[in-house]
């Protein structure tokens, strides 16, 4: 590297390290949502609230009941009367109510016989939310049955996440938010900020060559990048018991190509951008929105309406997330994700490429 | 003895270690311009915000337009105009929005608003232009706008901070009209400025070095005293010592 | 009061004059609701199954066929063994693998058959564990009607049935929509207050403010009103497309709605307003604002539920001002629940408001 470009990184990681507060911030932020998400966003059905309706609470019923209480994905609420029914769910107070039939116990014993029978069992969900209400009614429906006999037809495995913890899940996608738009923000903010102060003319007028005086200014915020990494994987790792056997040296390659992307993508904003206002609305709301919901991170893209699903292509996170859940939680080597790895590197190229054409015809 | 606008009596700022303004006294009285005079950093600014009810003094005493500055800021700032250094009118409105949204701010009535912005536009010839996007006046003008907004709700006393930074001598020559014809109809001007020919203009000037005041009386009375023929070689005679620049 | 409005006009002017917000006012709400209902569709459909049939008998056949026909389902074909589907499993080809084992239909006469496996990708926990589910209840239809017709076990009456209430068509949009028009006020009173108040601070003009004699409230006020009026703007034009698009309208009241949706913006401008005096640059308060809109979005119930959250996670929602508005929007569009019943949130939502606005007010220091 030529020498004369050293001043300018000094500069620059100065400006950084004399404002406290923000490089706090910026350290901190992405340490403390990694955890509270890990821990906290989970979309696996638990804590569901039953009620239960019974005419007479005979044996059948009772002991019914009691599996579903001691279930630990139910809690039980209580016995209700039938005209309760509606209120309880309006509330919100339960989510489903079982209801059994003045004659269940009889029922139950005439079925087993061979005999037709009304369904003794009612189950009434609270369906506005449909993910909780499937599930719960199925597993309501195997619980109160005891459908041990068929249980034995069918061996059952969860594979890559026994333990069923989300924190797997969201943790990739979690990583692949906060590093476009920390990156990507902190950028293009200060490249902006520098334009409208009036300091970029000044540098622009110095005999370093503009590409240099915009490497020198995305360094330093690689370095601080390259921290957070650091935290995030020390996290994963060992907070969040995350294996990551498919090896850390293709996670941290992976990782820096995408760093480098999203510190392109905020030179690239930067050169559209003519205020900070403007660049932070760019860079926080329009690309947040389909950062969340474009990159797969909470959405499954398969789920996603067939028009959308090429749109997903476009957005660099859905390429980072997939790569990091199969080297970070699957365990596979880096060469399973060569698919990804090549499409950021191909985006890193265009994007610098297109930014620093931009940057340059702009001076002329 | 003439009536004061502002009397402040041992005023000091500090800011943690720092004493940015120390112990300074004096008065300004009705309807005088009143050059406030010193070097970069000497504390001009601080001393002027603290006069205005932006920033609270942390010892001292004194009134401005008759209310106390360390309990009434609220009570002066209905008697005043001020003007920043930094030019601070919404760029993003035009002339004339930014005349309503401040007689809006001190509760003049449509009426005399009306009649103001007439009588303050025509003065400025500025008739014209009061549709125009203020970001879209070249700097004199901004500036010349910024000094009518200020006294548009006629104000006792009107602070300037640095008025004419950075523009051509001939609006200079045109600011400084304004100024005089707001004195004379009884505002008190209390300017701070760089340029020594502007201190001539003033009734009197005081010199700030180092956070205190180090001279006060006519321009006449400092030339005098100092032994020279013009403001610049008072200046320069005071602030020689000065520590702290910039 | 007339000094209130001519500082709200300041601010519209303003916006009006942006070359961005105008637009971003009125085609984010358009673009939001058009598009991240469908996004959003986070019900488990097509999840990708593969079969290793290695007992190719009738009955395999005809589990095959039962999960090709369910709607659920995309079957991905037979797979030759085990090993090959691992390996489009983990290539995210297929969701579920079942393997039926060798001579199952054989031994299924005698009632001891080796058990059919069923391995689910759980790495999405949702689709892992409701897909098995699925898969598990198809699979276990399938086997008992033919145990059924094979008279190994007797007749299969069905024990219980499901009644589902509020949304009887099982559409996850409607459940999502209304979250998604709290999404859209959540980012705009969030981040517009604050970048304007940091953009005064920036340009200097609100130095110009401070040494008049406005008060403060009325200061707060006019920062406040704008964002009000714009939020309300919004969620009208939300829910008017989700009326026409998604043929979604409130069971309950909208009023009930407009009033929760009042008190929210209140509480987001009041936080935006509060980061903003508290920020030195812009900057800090935008990574400020967006620490928390990222936690509102992320934590308050809005895309994944809080019963899912542990014990402590759930307590900290609890200051989380959208997890009201949100339990008010869902109860009142889905389930039509009164006002009257949802009190605590409303309390909740008051007690916000004040204490955030109360704090954007104490924050601004005319004279420092």
């Amino acid at each position: 590297m030529n020498t004369d470009i050293i001043p300018f990184i000094r500069k620059e990681s100065l400006h950084i390290l004399r404002d406290k507060r923000t490089l706090l911030i910026v350290l901190l932020q992405p340490a403390v949502m990694l955890l509270l998400f890990g821990f906290a966003i989970s979309t696996e059905v638990n804590d569901v609230r039953v009620a239960a309706v019974a005419p007479h609470r005979t044996a059948g019923v009772t002991e019914a009941v009691n599996r579903v209480a001691h279930n630990p994905n139910f809690t039980f609420y209580g016995y209700i009367q039938q005209n309760e029914i509606d209120d309880v769910l309006r509330r919100g107070d339960v989510t489903a109510v079982v209801v059994f039939a003045d004659d269940y116990d009889r029922a139950v014993m005439q079925a087993a016989q061979g005999y037709a029978v009304n369904p003794p069992i009612q189950i009434v969900v609270d369906a506005s939310n449909t993910n909780i209400a499937g599930t719960a009614s199925v597993y309501l429906q195997n619980i109160l049955l005891g459908t041990a006999s068929a249980q034995s037809l069918f061996e059952t495995r969860l594979l890559y996440n026994p333990q069923m913890k989300s924190a797997y899940n969201f943790v990739p996608g979690i990583m692949g938010v906060i590093f476009m738009l920390v990156c990507a923000m902190m950028t293009s903010v200060s490249i902006v900020r520098e334009k409208e102060v009036g300091t970029m003319e000044v540098l622009l007028v110095s005999p370093v060559r503009p590409t240099k005086i915009i490497l020198a200014k995305m360094i330093p915020y690689f370095v601080i990048s390259c921290v957070t990494l650091a935290i995030i994987l020390l996290i994963s790792r060992f907070v969040l018991d995350i294996p990551m056997s498919g090896g850390i040296g293709g996670i941290v390659f992976v990782s820096l190509i995408y760093l480098a992307l999203a510190l392109a993508l905020g030179l690239l904003i930067s050169t559209f951008a003519r205020t900070q206002i403007a660049a932070w609305m760019v860079s926080a709301v329009v690309m947040l929105m389909p950062m969340i919901m474009l990159s797969g991170m909470l959405f499954p893209i398969e789920n996603l309406p067939l028009v959308l699903q090429p749109l997903t292509c476009a957005v660099p996170a859905r390429w980072y997330i997939s790569a990091m859940r199969k080297m970070m939680i699957e365990g596979l080597p880096v060469g399973a994700a060569m698919t990804e790895l090549a499409v950021l590197c191909f985006m890193l190229l265009a994007v610098l490429g297109f930014a620093l054409k931009k940057f340059n015809d702009k001076l002329e | 003895m003439k009536e004061t606008a502002i009397s402040i009596r041992e005023l000091t700022k500090r800011f943690g270690d720092f004493t940015a303004v120390d112990r300074i006294s004096f008065d300004v009285y009705k309807g005088e311009i009143f050059g406030f005079l010193g070097a970069n950093g000497a504390g001009k600014t601080t001393a002027m915000r603290m006069l205005c009810g932006l920033s609270f003094p942390t010892s001292g005493s004194g009134t401005v337009a008759g209310f106390d500055v360390m309990r009434e800021g609220e009570m002066i700032k209905r008697h005043i105009g001020y003007m920043s250094q930094r030019f601070s009118l919404y760029d993003d409105l035009t002339v004339m929005e930014n005349i309503r949204l401040f007689a809006g701010i001190y509760n003049l009535t449509p009426y005399r608003t009306r009649r103001r912005a007439v009588e303050l536009l025509s003065r400025l010839n500025f008739l014209g232009e009061r549709h125009t996007l203020v970001g879209a006046l070249p700097l004199g003008w901004k500036q010349k706008l910024a000094f009518s907004i200020a006294t548009l709700h006629s104000p006792e006393i009107v602070f300037l901070d640095e008025p004419t930074g950075g523009v051509d001598p001939i609006t200079r020559r045109q600011f400084w009209e304004l100024i005089y014809e707001e004195a004379n109809r009884g505002t008190t001007v209390f300017v701070t400025t760089h340029y020594m020919d502007e201190a001539e203009y003033c009734a009197r000037v005081s010199i700030m070095v180092d956070g205190e005041v180090r001279a006060l009386d006519t321009p006449a009375a400092l030339k005098r005293q100092f032994a020279t023929d013009s403001m610049d070689g008072v200046f320069r005679t005071i602030a020689r010592g000065a520590k702290r620049a910039e | 009061m007339r000094t209130l409005l001519v500082l709200i006009q300041k601010e519209f002017l303003q916006i009006r004059r942006n070359a961005f917000l105008p637009r971003l006012i009125v085609a984010f709400p358009i673009m939001i609701m058009l598009v991240m209902p469908w996004i959003t569709a986070m019900d488990v459909r097509h999840v990708g199954v593969a079969v290793v049939d290695n007992d190719h008998s009738g009955v395999s056949r005809r589990i095959i066929s039962h999960i090709g026909a369910t709607d659920w389902f995309t079957l991905h074909g037979m797979a030759a063994d085990y090993e090959t589907a691992l390996r489009q499993l983990e290539r995210g080809q297929v969701d579920v693998i079942v393997e039926i084992p060798e001579h199952f239909e054989r031994d299924m006469v005698r009632a001891e058959p080796k058990p059919i496996s069923i391995s689910a990708n759980s790495v999405n926990a949702t689709k892992g564990s409701l897909g098995m589910q699925y898969v598990l209840q198809t699979v276990a239809k399938t086997l008992k009607e033919l145990q059924a017709e094979r008279g190994l076990v007797a007749g299969a009456s069905e024990l219980t049935v499901v009644q589902n209430r509020y949304n009887p068509s099982l559409n996850y949009r409607h459940y999502m929509i209304p979250a998604l028009m709290i999404m859209l006020m959540v980012l705009i009173c969030g981040f517009l207050p604050t970048l304007n108040i940091v953009g005064e601070k920036e340009t200097g003009t609100i130095e110009q403010i401070n040494v008049t004699p406005l008060s403060k409230l009325t200061f707060s006020l006019g920062k406040l009103v704008p964002y009000w009026l714009i939020g309300l703007f919004m969620l009208t034009v939300a829910m008017l497309i989700a009326r026409a698009v998604y043929g979604l309208w409130p069971v309950g009241a909208p009023g009930v709605i407009y009033l929760a949706a009042m008190l929210f913006i209140l509480v987001m401008s009041g936080l935006g307003v509060t980061v903003a005096n508290m920020s030195d640059t812009m900057q800090q308060a935008m990574f400020v604002m967006f620490f928390f809109v990222m936690i509102f979005m992320l934590m308050s119930g809005l895309m994944t539920p809080i019963e899912s959250m542990p014990r402590w996670a759930q307590t900290i929602t609890l200051f989380l001002p959208p997890r009201y508005f949100i339990e008010v929007m869902r109860a009142v569009y889905l389930k039509g629940t009164a006002f009257t019943e949802l009190w605590r949130c409303f309390a909740a939502l008051g007690l916000f408001a004040l204490l955030f606005n109360l704090l954007s007010v104490v924050t601004y220091k005319k004279q420092a």
